[in-house]
């Protein structure tokens, strides 16, 4: 007698219109004549997640703390917090894609030739860029909430294989592009592989997948050691390869360098936020009893992680490089809170502290992409540092905001990022992590030495004759810079409303 | 019994990690990773037999199916580079560094 699965709509409504979406979305490339599709995509796209979002904050009014779906994801607080988080940053990176010039005519034509040429001047656009980011946004959604491993490789799979697709479709310096996106793929697959094994391990040891059953079986089997090691080991260097942890973080500079920068923007800012809550997850439920074996390594992970970041932004020229190691030193800065656990208290304070800084962190930085966007010469955005000079007096008030921006990335008060800092600094402190703190704190020093260079750069020295130009910004990327700013200072000078909703979401920790 | 299964899917791991590290075409690093993938699934279904439940061999099912979808998505990026490039290996593609 087999007992029918039941499933839970009500609470995974967010997943499943997400999910919708993208499939409408997919028979639309099918079915729809080209010059109507992204008429089609783009209402569709931003309603799916705007939608989403709502039904996301109506669960988490009506306090939903509970298992769905056999077991198979977990919908809390923690989950319903990244959910929201993550849905608002998918929500502007869309208006973001939405700019024509970012994505290829057509990806199949060979850099400079004349079918691209062709493709160009008709005017075609590869819109299956907008169906392919819905389907990675469902899988950010499912990676924090997954709350058995099954779960978890697929959700890891569905988030990443579109983000490989989109790296490669970036409308100018194709090559760089395509790069990116075989050197991504081929070290995701690599990472995976690992993750992979490692939930066979695991498997081996638990006899189970489910994240629950797992950390009971901690207490019950004996004899099996090496399998358990083995396979915490491997899952967290596939799970850290995520997040872009040293040492897996080789990926990263090339990866948000290659890839058109709207799509770094939603990687940068919306799988580090996803794959933070899973790595959250996997290792406070399933291996939170072995802690004394996991944290003096990711202790090392944790100052190596920072160090790296910070040590090698400051040798970069070129701004989405930079960007991209800053972004490495703030995964840094976070798995100071990740490895301070403690009592359920203690876990309370980390977590909440995480969870704040991941909403601070992510709206910055789609905000900072976004500014990258509007800055071009004649061949696209002008990377180089050097082309950034004077942008001050060319345009005060586009520099100012990436300057704010920056400030925030470097934790000056008055902004997001020095409450995010301190937040997750005072928790590692009250889990006795204080040498990573010294570390962190010497770091974020170094830091700021490299965001205070491109202000110095762009205000204190003179534009060059032939500087790059600042588009005029489209509705959605000027909306996109108002948005983060307004929220990089809304939540530095009032955080408490979303401190109080970060505690709230730690409040019951996990379910499981 | 199950050791057997076990050395032989270390095995078979090992040898895609070092053809991931090692092998210079795109393909073939590619293959490699797949068979990293598959000595997983010996390794799950393995435990799965020792364990006396579905759930190694229900994984083994869904690894192969986002194995699946991972070669269509990682050839269409290897068959564009190469396009562009009239070339896959990995060495040539240095644009992004430092």
């Amino acid at each position: 007698m087999i007992s029918a699965p039941t499933i839970e709509y009500l609470e995974i409504a967010p997943l499943l219109l997400v999910f919708g979406a993208a499939i409408i979305g997919v028979l639309v490339e099918a079915f729809a004549p080209r010059h109507l599709r992204s008429a089609f995509h783009i209402p569709l796209t931003l309603l799916a997640i705007a939608g989403a979002f709502v039904l996301t904050v109506l669960l988490a009014v009506d306090k939903t703390r509970t298992v769905a779906v056999m077991g198979a994801l977990a919908i809390d607080g923690t989950t319903l917090f990244l959910w929201g988080t993550i849905l608002v940053l998918a929500f502007i990176s869309v208006l973001l894609m939405n700019d024509e010039g970012q994505f290829v005519a057509q990806a199949a034509a060979v850099p400079g030739s004349a079918e691209e040429q062709e493709a160009v001047l008709e005017g075609q656009a590869q819109t299956e860029v907008y169906p392919l980011a819905l389907f990675a946004i469902g899988g950010m959604l499912i990676f924090p909430a997954s709350n058995d491993l099954l779960m978890l490789f697929v959700a890891l799979e569905v988030m990443s294989l579109p983000l490989y697709l989109l790296c490669g479709l970036a409308r100018r310096r194709r090559l760089l592009s395509q790069e990116a996106a075989v050197k991504y793929f081929l070290l995701g697959a690599f990472s995976s592989g690992f993750l992979l094994y490692g939930i066979a391990m695991l498997y081996g040891y638990a006899g189970s997948l489910d994240l629950a059953k797992i950390s009971a079986a901690l207490g019950t089997v004996s004899g099996m050691d090496p399998l358990l090691v083995l396979g915490t080991a491997l899952l967290g260097v596939g799970m850290l390869f995520k997040i872009g942890a040293a040492p897996f973080q080789a990926w990263k500079p090339d990866v948000y360098q290659g890839a058109p920068t709207p799509v770094t923007a939603l990687m940068a800012s919306g799988t580090l936020v996803a794959a933070f809550g899973a790595l959250l997850r996997v290792f406070w439920v399933a291996l939170g009893n072995l802690d004394w074996d996991w944290s003096p390594i990711l202790w090392g992970v944790a100052i190596l992680t920072m160090v790296i970041g910070v040590i090698l932004a400051i040798t970069q020229t070129d701004i989405k490089r930079m960007l991209a190691y800053s972004s490495i030193a703030h995964a840094g800065f976070l798995l100071t809170a990740f490895v301070a656990t403690g009592g359920p208290e203690q876990n309370r304070v980390a977590l909440s502290s995480i969870l704040f800084y991941l909403a601070a962190y992510g709206v910055t930085t789609v905000g900072a992409f976004a500014v990258v966007t509007m800055v071009r010469d004649t061949g696209g955005e002008a990377g180089h540092l050097s082309r950034w000079a004077g942008l001050g007096k060319r345009s005060p008030i586009l520099a100012g905001v990436f300057a704010f921006f920056l400030l925030a990335f470097a934790g000056i008060p008055l902004t997001s990022g020095f409450l995010g800092k301190y937040a997750v600094f005072q928790a590692a402190v009250a889990g006795g992590a204080t040498p990573l703190v010294i570390v962190g704190v010497v770091t974020s020093a170094i830091a700021a030495f490299f965001y205070a260079r491109v202000i110095v750069l762009m205000f204190f020295s003179e534009p060059a004759a032939d500087g790059p130009v600042i588009a005029a910004p489209t509705v959605g990327t000027a909306l996109v810079v108002a948005l983060a700013a307004t929220v990089t200072v809304v939540l530095g000078v009032l955080p408490q409303p979303m401190l109080d909703l970060a505690g709230a979401a730690a409040r019951s920790l996990f379910v499981y | 019994m199950t050791t057997h299964y076990l050395v032989l899917s270390a095995l078979l791991f090992t040898i895609g990690g070092i053809g991931v590290l090692v092998r210079r075409n795109a393909i073939v690093v590619f293959m490699s990773v797949e068979l990293m993938l598959n000595s997983c699934n010996l390794a799950f279904v393995a435990f799965s037999r020792m364990h006396g439940n579905l759930d190694g061999q229900l994984m083994a099912f869904f690894v192969m199916v986002v194995a699946a979808a991972e070669v269509v998505v990682g050839l269409a990026i290897i068959v564009t580079i190469f396009r562009t490039r009239r070339s896959a290996s990995v060495d040539d593609a240095n644009l992004l560094k430092y």
